[in-house]
């Protein structure tokens, strides 16, 4: 065995703190150590060539660098000796830094300190054993899962680097909330000019399968690897027969049936598509409003039908299907809780609606073709408040949270009623204005200045009725003042949520949220659009409230994740992974209990074949599923047999590092 | 120090109106006064965002009723009977502090002066009636003679406000330092002068 140890400066990071030779000096010392040296910059070019030269020089065969963490450098340094011809895992750090020297004054105590952690790191690097990383095969299929401009715009990424997509929708048609917009801050770009575009090429692309109506039931597998079980809804319609001529539409006679996609400010039929530019433009039934299944008798759609399309014996399909990846792009809901809106007098009084009700209002193709009137009365308004941060920055009723995309659209909102009745007056309620993107400041000041929206900085302390007007009672914090405003219609922008099913949706996929149930990602700031499952992948509003240009930011950093591992030749488990010894496994399952990745199962193994009789002995053992495993060790520490182990920490080489300190501690009188 | 902030913190106490409730009922606010003050003075009052720096910077916010800011905002909901009434627009001294620091480019200063001619205008009475008649009384000197004389100038507005005694002694001073002519001198041109005058008065139809 052949020891070399590499002492690290750090610039003065270490070397003002611990006495660097010092260090040097004891690691000659110790057990196995042919070779030690210090350097400035151990991470240096220079630096890895000194530690290269000695293996060579020196015949080292085991390498110990006392410096940073090895969050830092393990890898730096895990290359270098591999370059040199050692098994990379052959490397132990010491961090003398972070551990050491950043929390030390200049004392004795702290180059002791050092010494000690070398001497560790030398006794457990003896016992190391070179360790080697399998080849995974990758399924080279993604499934995005929400068909909104998020799903959308990563389906499109992926396909167009040519790997073919399964894009799984909830409702019938894709599109998600971008297509119920009127128009978008602050180009003013109409939202279905952009959209429907995007949609059609979903649609006719060769590498796109859209599957409406479906749903994510069950995630099984790991990165490269995953089954995932998916219920396609039975939509009643053949869609390989249906062309989409809509006759039924107009035929179907269950009328009335608020519309989901005007949010409940026009209605549809039993027989619906969405809206007129849905994707795909087959229309579904929704079988609990339909007459013919609630009671049997009707049929109309399927008589008039000229390709007989109607089937009303379809049934739910469950497929399972295999991807390498996966992008959940579920989006996102709004806030609706009446009760906790009350002071606002929503769904109280018909003139107080949602900003998306409003938006539909506005919406050339909504339910009143981009007329905007009032709901009780039809009427024209000729004044609308705004409301701001409704449930949103509101820890008491809502969310503590700011849904980030109100202040934008409550401005847009504004702009857009002036511009379309030119005698109307905005007033809008704000606490901040918070308008960071490009442009967005410029646009909320056009709303002002140009537009003459009445901005008020003051929340509404109540929303009450007179004669046929809403007065909004609220205050001018400018100037410290209370101030009634009579208007015609309120709107409220109301907070963005998590969907209600979205915790049940990451228990699915194995992924975490944060408190308020959007999907949490890797890192907040350095992997945006990772989770801490490998392959699978966050895009949009699911992750926390976001606009339409940070979601389809996102959209395509998701997908180029995509991209990148699919153009991997294979995947590189993990190598410091663990593992089960069967023989001395009694299957308690602890481990599998309490394995934060699910990556370990209980199976079942022959025990010993019985000789006088044909049958076999069979017990259930715990087996690591090392595509999955990410090293943590927390099996390891349950097993009460010790049967779970981890490679690259195992029993052997922590109790080596324990007794080279006791040992040293002892002998030195420091214990 | 100590005293300027005193101040600084009395005056909110003073002048806090919380009681006064505002009514933005009566359909579209004050789109005339907003209207009335840009063709006076060109400045658009909806482009203040309402920052505070124009107060922060005023040397004389202190003795206002109501603060530079606030005249800027209740312009912007067009309660013209709070501005137009309000000490603020009539201490104001000009000094143009807030206009080279507005980052907004509103020069308030004008919008000042825009609110003290419409006070006028409206015969809303000064809420500050000696500076409004030093301010004429300023006027007149210079339509006279062209420019101002001090001693003239002194002298007949101690007349109007009826105020003989204050600043005595610095007028003394003044006198002894050879600060006030006694007599007015004349420029060149008076006619021209009283033509901008008249032409000023009667707006853009004699332009």
């Amino acid at each position: 065995m052949r020891i070399g140890v590499f002492v690290c400066w750090c610039g003065s990071n270490i070397a003002k703190t611990v006495d660097v030779e010092k260090v040097v000096e004891a690691a000659r010392e110790m057990p196995g150590v042919v070779y030690a040296t210090d350097y400035k910059y151990m991470c240096s070019e220079p630096g890895q060539n000194m530690i290269q030269e000695a293996i060579r020089e020196h015949k080292l065969d085991r390498i110990v660098v006392a410096s940073c963490s090895p969050r830092l450098h393990e890898p730096t340094f895990q290359r270098c000796v591999e370059a040199a011809g050692l098994n990379p895992y052959m490397v132990e750090m010491a961090n003398i830094r972070e551990q050491c020297s950043w929390v030390h004054e200049r004392t004795p105590e702290a180059t002791q300190h050092a010494i000690d952690l070398v001497r560790m790191a030398v006794a457990k690097v003896a016992k190391n054993e070179p360790l080697s990383r399998s080849k995974l095969d990758i399924t080279r299929r993604a499934l995005v899962i929400g068909g909104g401009v998020a799903g959308i715009q990563a389906a499109l990424d992926i396909a167009d680097a040519g790997y073919p997509v399964v894009l799984v929708e909830r409702t019938p048609s894709i599109g998600g909330h971008m297509a119920q917009y009127d128009k978008t801050f602050p180009t003013l770009d109409c939202a279905a000019c952009i959209l429907t575009p995007k949609m059609v090429d979903c649609a006719s692309h060769p590498l796109i399968e859209i599957w409406s109506y479906s749903e994510v039931e069950e995630v099984n597998g790991f990165v490269g690897n995953f089954e995932v079980k998916i219920r396609r809804r039975a939509k009643s319609v053949d869609e390989s027969k249906c062309t989409g001529c809509g006759l039924c539409l107009e035929k179907c006679p269950v009328k009335g049936i608020p519309s989901e996609f005007d949010e409940g400010t026009g209605t549809r039929r039993a027989i619906y598509r969405p809206f007129p530019q849905a994707v795909p433009n087959k229309p579904v039934i929704d079988r609990e409003h339909c007459r013919y299944f609630q009671t049997g008798k009707c049929g109309v759609c399927q008589k008039i039908c000229p390709v007989g399309a109607i089937d009303y014996e379809q049934q739910d399909q469950v497929v399972t299907e295999k991807f390498g990846a996966i992008v959940v792009a579920t989006g996102f809901d709004v806030w609706r809780d009446e009760q906790a809106m009350a002071q606002f007098g929503y769904g109280k009084y018909p003139d107080v609606i949602s900003s998306l009700q409003f938006e539909r209002l506005m919406n050339a193709s909504g339910p009143t073709d981009g007329k905007i009137v009032r709901p009780s009365d039809g009427k024209v308004p000729r004044s609308i408040a705004f409301i701001s941060c409704v449930g949103s920055r509101d820890e008491v009723h809502g969310y503590p949270y700011c849904s980030k995309v109100c202040c934008m659209y409550n401005a847009k909102q504004a702009l857009l009623a002036k511009d379309k009745l030119h005698d109307v007056q905005t007033y809008v309620f704000y606490m901040d204005i918070r308008a960071n993107g490009k442009g967005y400041e410029e646009f909320v000041r056009r709303a002002i200045e140009e537009y003459g929206a009445n901005y008020i900085r003051g929340r509404v302390s109540r929303v009450y009725p007179d004669g046929d007007q809403l007065v909004v009672k609220g205050a001018d914090t400018l100037l410290g003042r209370p101030l009634e405003v009579r208007v015609d219609l309120v709107v409220l922008a109301t907070a963005m949520k998590p969907h209600d099913d979205a915790k049940e949706l990451a228990r699915k996929l194995g992924i975490s949220t944060d408190q308020y149930d959007w999907f949490s990602e890797a890192h907040p700031k350095l992997r945006p659009v990772e989770v801490l499952t490998d392959g699978i992948y966050l895009a949009g509003a699911c992750q926390y409230p976001k606009d339409i240009p940070d979601t389809v930011a996102q959209a395509s950093g998701a997908a180029s994740k995509v991209i990148g591992l699919f153009s991997k030749e294979a995947i590189l488990s993990e190598a410091m992974t663990a593992f089960v010894n069967e023989d001395t496994c009694v299957g308690c399952g602890l481990c599998a209990e309490v394995c934060p990745f699910g990556a370990i199962d209980l199976v079942e193994v022959v025990d010993r074949e019985k000789s006088t009789r044909d049958n076999q002995v069979m017990k259930t053992v715990a087996r690591v599923n090392e595509g999955v495993c990410k090293g943590c060790g927390t099996c390891a520490a349950a097993c009460r047999s010790g049967s779970a182990r981890l490679r690259g920490f195992d029993t052997k080489q922590i109790l080596a590092e324990i007794d080279a300190l006791a040992d040293a501690a002892l002998s030195s009188k420091r214990l | 120090m100590t005293n300027f902030s005193n101040k600084v913190t009395s005056l909110v106490s003073e002048n806090a109106q919380c009681c006064c409730e505002l009514s933005l009922v009566e359909g579209p606010t004050g789109s005339e006064l907003k209207r009335r003050i840009q063709e006076l003075c060109g400045e658009n009052v909806l482009e203040c965002y309402q920052c505070g720096e124009c107060t922060a910077g005023c040397p004389v916010a202190y003795a206002m009723d109501i603060a530079p800011n606030q005249v800027l905002r209740l312009a912007q909901l067009g309660l013209e009977d709070e501005v137009l009434g309000s000490s603020a627009i009539w201490l104001c001294a000009g000094c143009e502090t807030c206009a080279t620091r507005c980052p907004k480019g509103v020069a308030l200063s004008r919008v000042m002066d825009a609110c003290r001619q419409l006070a006028l205008e409206r015969g809303i009475k000064p809420k500050e009636p000696e500076i409004a008649k030093f301010h004429d009384q300023f006027l007149t000197e210079v339509k006279r003679f062209g420019r101002v004389h001090e001693l003239t100038l002194t002298a007949l507005y101690k007349v109007r406000t009826k105020d003989f005694f204050s600043d005595v002694f610095t007028g003394i001073q003044m006198f002894l330092k050879g600060k006030l002519a006694l007599i007015p001198s004349l420029v060149k041109g008076r006619d021209e002068i009283r033509r901008l005058f008249s032409r000023s008065r009667h707006g853009s139809e004699d332009s």
